[in-house]
């Protein structure tokens, strides 16, 4: 419970606080500080979260669940998004999938033992003329064969 | 159609670095936001906008300007308006607006000024999917180059009008694209949809009035600014004026956007050299959803329409975000909607049982039919509980089911009636991977 935000945090915070005429409208803004403070999102971080905008614990595990944009605890270190909506499955994007699933050696949904990789197939990213679509974290990759997702993978710091 | 169209929507090159707002300066912008704020009324630029006729580009295809003018004066409702650009683009299909942030960030942001100004706005909140960290950082710093320049902040343009633009990420919710669902996750809440009236224009984000629109249709206003109503109908047709991005994907030669007028025919999108260059594996295609994901899909014996909304209607389907699908022979149609229905009802917000429960009842008919154990009166099913969820709901998200769903089953019962035990032929099972 001795959990808080560093200085640079909450210096951000109150930036962020300045932009909105109510603390509730900033949940989304500072849960994103937080998963980058903290690495993901745990109870203990909503708790925080709730205190720090004056809202109950309660009021902000009910946005968390709605949102599936946000890191959960337990993901790897690199989570691999691949769209698998209809675009991108007209043109292949199971044989990327597989192509994933055989290479980690983990079915969708899941994290390696490592924790370096989480496997997710997710919904239309928005880049459904270049499809297959992969995005690993922040980043989009597009027109992914199996050998560029395996060129993408081994970049990987 | 004398004149070739010249695009005026997506005419900056590559990824918009640093740097954007010269580039974007060298091509004549920012000027229609300084002649509006400086030599026009509020009033001037609603009639203008209403007179050029443009129609949201979001979906809907509501007239912008006469949205505008819904919003009441300030002596019937006090206190602050909002303009809330709908960077949500989540659409299956559509993926014009992520292009249009991430190559021309300052187009936006001026149409968005100008809306505000038209609005009697001094605050524009920027929702953006949180999918596209790189647009976000991008339009962020396109902002900080226009405070920098005095597109924005105080004093605009030495009058005394003021506007600030706040860039708010989403999370991850494909319901959130639906203009009230928005507004109740920018306020901090799970995006649920709201009752309307009362209309946003009236009591939208935190009770102030307020106007949504769609990145597309904001970036169609600095040309209309700069070059009049008579040149902006000069493209399209009467009751669809101007021009429009066409995401063309799927079975095509040439997936990508494309920026056309308005009733351009959908053969020519799809066959012309210019545009999809026909389909991929020379297969000749089976069906055609013209608007993104949620319109009725098209048959290839009825591809023979213009891309307006008034002809789609007539058509018996919709323009909707104008995000093209085209499909070819090798496509099992009841994958296709398995697809989809997963899709929905993944993504339903719960609120009402309609929507919920028969998004739900349906992708676990489809399912049945997957796997090859679909049964006669399931087609009858399927189109009845599509009818218990049309018009019934808070948001048009259960509609966007039920329309395909309904396109499906009556333009393709052969296709299910393959699905029933029978040999199912080896097609492209687009779905197979996603089963959720
Ligand atoms: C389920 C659903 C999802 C939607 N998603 C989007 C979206 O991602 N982007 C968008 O601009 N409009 C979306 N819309 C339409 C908006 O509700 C709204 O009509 C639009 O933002 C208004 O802007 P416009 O008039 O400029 O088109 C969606 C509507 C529904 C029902
Ligand atoms: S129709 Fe569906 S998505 Fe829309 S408010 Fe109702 S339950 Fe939510
Ligand atoms: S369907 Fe995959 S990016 Fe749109």
């Amino acid at each position: 419970m001795s959990l808080a935000f560093s200085e640079r945090a909450r210096a951000e915070i109150d930036r962020l606080l300045a932009r909105y005429p109510t603390r509730g409208a900033a949940t989304l803004p500072v849960l994103r500080v937080a998963e980058r403070e903290f690495g993901g999102i745990d109870d203990d971080v909503m708790v925080l979260v709730a205190d720090t905008l004056d809202l109950s614990p309660a009021q902000v595990r009910g946005v968390f669940s709605f949102y599936t944009h946000l890191r959960r605890p337990g993901w790897g270190k690199y989570v691999l998004q691949v769209c698998a909506t209809l675009s991108c499955a007209l043109r292949g994007c199971e044989g990327l999938a597989d192509h994933l699933e055989a290479r980690l050696g983990i079915r969708a949904g899941q994290t390696t033992p490592d924790r370096r990789f989480t496997l997710l197939k997710v919904e239309c990213l928005a880049r459904c003329g270049e499809s297959p679509v992969l995005q690993v974290n922040d980043d989009m990759y597009v027109n992914v064969t199996p050998a560029k997702a395996d060129a993408i993978l081994e970049s990987l710091p | 159609m004398s004149t070739p169209y010249e695009p005026y929507l997506l005419t900056a090159d590559g990824t918009a670095d640093f740097g954007a707002l010269r580039r974007y300066e060298e091509r004549g912008g920012w000027a229609a936001a300084r002649r509006a704020v400086t030599e026009m009324t509020p009033a001037e630029v609603i009639g203008l906008v209403k007179a050029a006729g443009l129609r949201g580009r979001g979906g809907a295809g509501f007239p912008a300007g006469v949205k505008w003018g819904f919003v009441p004066p300030p002596d019937r409702v006090p206190g602050p308006r909002y303009l809330v650009v709908n960077a949500d683009e989540s659409e299956p299909g559509t993926f014009k607006d992520q292009a249009l942030l991430e190559t021309d960030p300052h187009l936006t942001l001026e149409g968005a000024v100008i809306a505000a100004y038209a609005i009697g706005a001094e605050t524009i909140y920027i929702y953006i999917r949180g999918e596209m960290p790189a647009e976000a950082r991008i339009l962020q710093e396109a902002i900080h180059e226009a405070y920098g320049a005095g597109h924005l902040g105080a004093g605009l343009y030495d009058t005394a009008t003021r506007m600030d633009v706040t860039v708010h990420r989403g999370a991850g919710a494909y319901i959130c694209g639906e203009e009230t669902a928005l507004l109740t996750s920018l306020e901090g809440g799970r995006g649920y949809p709201r009752i309307k009236p009362p209309f946003p224009a009236f009591s939208g984000l935190f009770g102030q009035p307020t106007i949504i629109n769609n990145v597309e249709t904001l970036a169609n206003v600095p040309a209309i600014v700069n070059r009049g109503v008579a040149w902006f109908r000069s493209m399209g047709t009467e009751q669809s004026p101007g021009g429009k991005i066409f995401s063309l994907s799927g079975h095509l030669k040439r997936p990508g956007n494309y920026e056309a007028p308005l009733g351009i025919g959908l053969l020519t999108l799809l066959h012309d050299p210019r545009y999809g260059a026909g389909p991929w594996q020379e297969r000749p295609f089976k069906a055609v959803i013209p608007g993104g994901s949620s319109v009725p899909v098209l048959r290839a014996d009825e591809l023979d329409v213009r891309m307006d909304f008034e002809s789609l209607q007539a058509a018996g389907t919709m323009l909707g975000s104008g995000g093209v699908i085209a499909m070819d022979e090798s496509v099992d149609m009841v994958e296709v909607l398995y697809n989809l229905a997963r899709f929905y009802h993944h993504e339903s917000c719960g609120q009402c049982t309609p929507c919920r429960e028969g998004t739900g009842w349906t992708a676990r008919i489809l399912r049945r039919f997957h796997e090859n154990r679909g049964r006669e009166e399931d087609l009858a099913l399927l189109l009845d509980i599509a009818d218990q969820m049309m018009g019934k709901t808070i948001c048009p998200l259960a509609d966007a089911l039920a329309m395909p769903v309904k396109s499906h089953v009556t333009k393709f019962p052969d296709e299910f009636r393959r699905h029933m035990g029978g040999e199912i032929p080896r097609y492209v099972p687009p779905s197979s991977w996603a089963v959720g």
